[in-house]
């Protein structure tokens, strides 16, 4: 695949940039990565790649660098900085720019693992099909269908789930 | 005290004979935080040590942790940290933390936690040759124990709630290092990474972040960590492996058969340099080393254990070589050593050919 910066010279590393809170990816070639201040050499900073990356240069419509979590005090810039959270608080406090982070690394954006027994109240398939056909409604209300199949998917391993529970 | 110990037995992730073969050992970690804490790297100092006060006794009772060893960062010198390091019972950012921060281990070196690395808690089990679903097993009693004991970090939206974005969910991570030196000659490696960079997949080498392989070890993981069952994460990764597996066989047969003579040159060199040395780079020896285990395991070097190779894999490393001296070693001294005890070791070791 060619650099998507200059068009010239074949693409290396795949950038994920984040800028007020949405992903786009660019497939760049070394050179045009080190000119854009990315180390291809050596272990890049997940910071770097994910958040740091020409994020500066542009004004941010609504700047939310001094947004700051309520719970232990680590403003979004922290965050950035390091790319480390400061507790389990801040998933909330920073939801919006986390959210576009989480889709560009992960699966899906919903967790459908396991559960600490100490949160046993409601159990995972009780909790987890209404919330879940919510979202299936929104996914198909927004034509977002491929999200919708995912979803799906889920409401059916989790209701095979809840059956092969009644057996026992 | 414990050090010493440790530095006379196998190390789990290379006892045994399960690890002949493409898959030297395989490890499964979880990350896991306590409900309302800061994470270590934020938390002020007094918070960090009240966290460790409140955990490492409970992981201590732990079922299976019994005969565990308890290893406080700030009562280790660096060359201890570089040893356990190298046997992989705690990580290079533990190792550069202090007060607060430390390990407990299983003293068959199977299991570890440790405890305020990046997380509160990092739990791992690891297991020579191929056996994933075996070591999740293991690992997913064990937190399911300490869950039952410790408020965990938890949402019902995200999962387990870590200090990194790229944990969060199942914090699991599920890895297997591999050595392929039939892929690599080949020169079949690099699609492969391609291909497994495509389905989540991530390759690095031996020593961890840096791209670079080295001695012919790969180590591939799970990168996505949400959206996705554990045991599907285990289950896709342990399939992919045994994939890889066999991809390393065809490999080797398909060199014996084309290129036989730089196979046998291969090893030949490797036996040759490494009986006769007198110098040797940590790098050097690990691509040399590879290329004995490749003719032990086709049959042309023999009077040697499998055992004495993965013990020399260990003993290389520049912490294991200094704290065997007991002191101290500048680089140039660590080659010099680090030649002499594979010479030692490999000293009945017999070429067929």
């Amino acid at each position: 695949m060619q650099c998507e910066h200059c068009g010239e010279r074949e693409a290396c590393v795949e950038v994920t940039r984040v800028v007020n809170g949405s992903a786009t990816k660019l497939q760049l070639c070394e050179q045009c990565a080190k000119e854009q201040g990315i180390s291809v050499s050596g272990p890049i900073a997940l910071s770097d790649v994910l958040l740091g990356f020409g994020a500066k240069q542009e004004p941010s419509v609504q700047d939310s660098a001094g947004l700051a979590c309520p719970r232990c005090g680590m403003k979004q810039d922290d965050f950035r900085r390091t790319g480390r959270l400061g507790c389990p608080a801040c998933y909330e406090a920073f939801e919006a720019e986390l959210k576009s982070l989480l889709e560009a690394m992960h699966r899906g954006l919903r967790h459908v693992g396991k559960r600490p027994v100490r949160e046993s109240a409601p159990t995972a398939t009780e909790y987890a099909v209404p919330a879940l056909r919510k979202e299936l409604d929104a996914a198909v209300a927004a034509e977002d269908f491929e999200e919708a199949a995912r979803v799906r998917d889920l409401i059916q391993d989790a209701e095979i789930e809840r059956r092969g529970d009644d057996d026992h | 005290m414990i050090i010493e110990k440790l530095l006379h037995s196998q190390g789990a992730w290379l006892a045994g004979d399960a690890g002949h073969g493409a898959v030297i050992s395989t490890r499964v970690r979880l990350a896991r935080n306590l409900a309302d804490t800061p994470f270590p790297g934020w938390a002020q100092e007094p918070v960090r040590q009240a966290v460790w006060d409140r955990v490492h006794p409970v992981v201590a009772a732990l079922d299976g942790m019994q005969d565990a060893f308890l290893l406080a960062m700030n009562a280790l010198d660096e060359v201890d940290k570089r040893v356990l390091c190298e046997r992989h019972l705690i990580s290079l950012e533990l190792a550069e933390r202090a007060d607060g921060c430390g390990v407990v281990a299983r003293r068959d070196e199977t299991v570890s936690v440790m405890i305020n690395e990046e997380d509160h808690l990092r739990l791992q089990t690891i297991r020579p040759g191929n056996a994933l679903p075996a070591a999740w097993r293991e690992l997913d009693a064990l937190d399911s124990e300490l869950g039952r004991q410790l408020p965990y970090a938890f949402s019902a939206r995200l999962g387990y709630l870590t200090a990194c974005p790229s944990n969060v969910g199942t914090g699991l991570r599920a890895s297997a290092m591999l050595h392929l030196p039939g892929l690599t000659l080949m020169n079949e490696m690099e699609p492969i990474v391609r291909g497994l960079g495509k389905i989540g997949l991530t390759v690095r080498g031996v020593a961890g972040e840096g791209t670079e392989a080295c001695g012919n070890l790969f180590q591939v993981s799970n990168q996505m960590t949400l959206g996705e069952r554990e045991q599907g994460i285990v289950k896709r990764l342990d399939r992919i492996v045994t994939e890889i597996e066999d991809h390393e066989s065809n490999a080797r047969a398909r060199l014996l058969e084309k290129r036989e003579r730089i196979v046998y040159d291969y090893v030949g060199r490797a036996y040759g340099v490494l009986r006769h040395a007198e110098v040797l780079s940590s790098k050097e020896a690990l691509y040399l080393l590879s290329g004995l285990r490749l003719g032990l395991e086709l049959g042309v070097v023999d009077k040697l254990d499998l055992m004495v190779l993965n013990q020399l894999m260990l003993l290389m490393q520049p912490g294991h070589l200094q704290r065997v001296a007991g002191k101290r070693l500048a680089p140039e001294e660590r080659d010099e050593l680090r030649a002499e005890t594979v010479r030692r070791r490999l000293r009945g070791a017999a070429l067929l050919r």
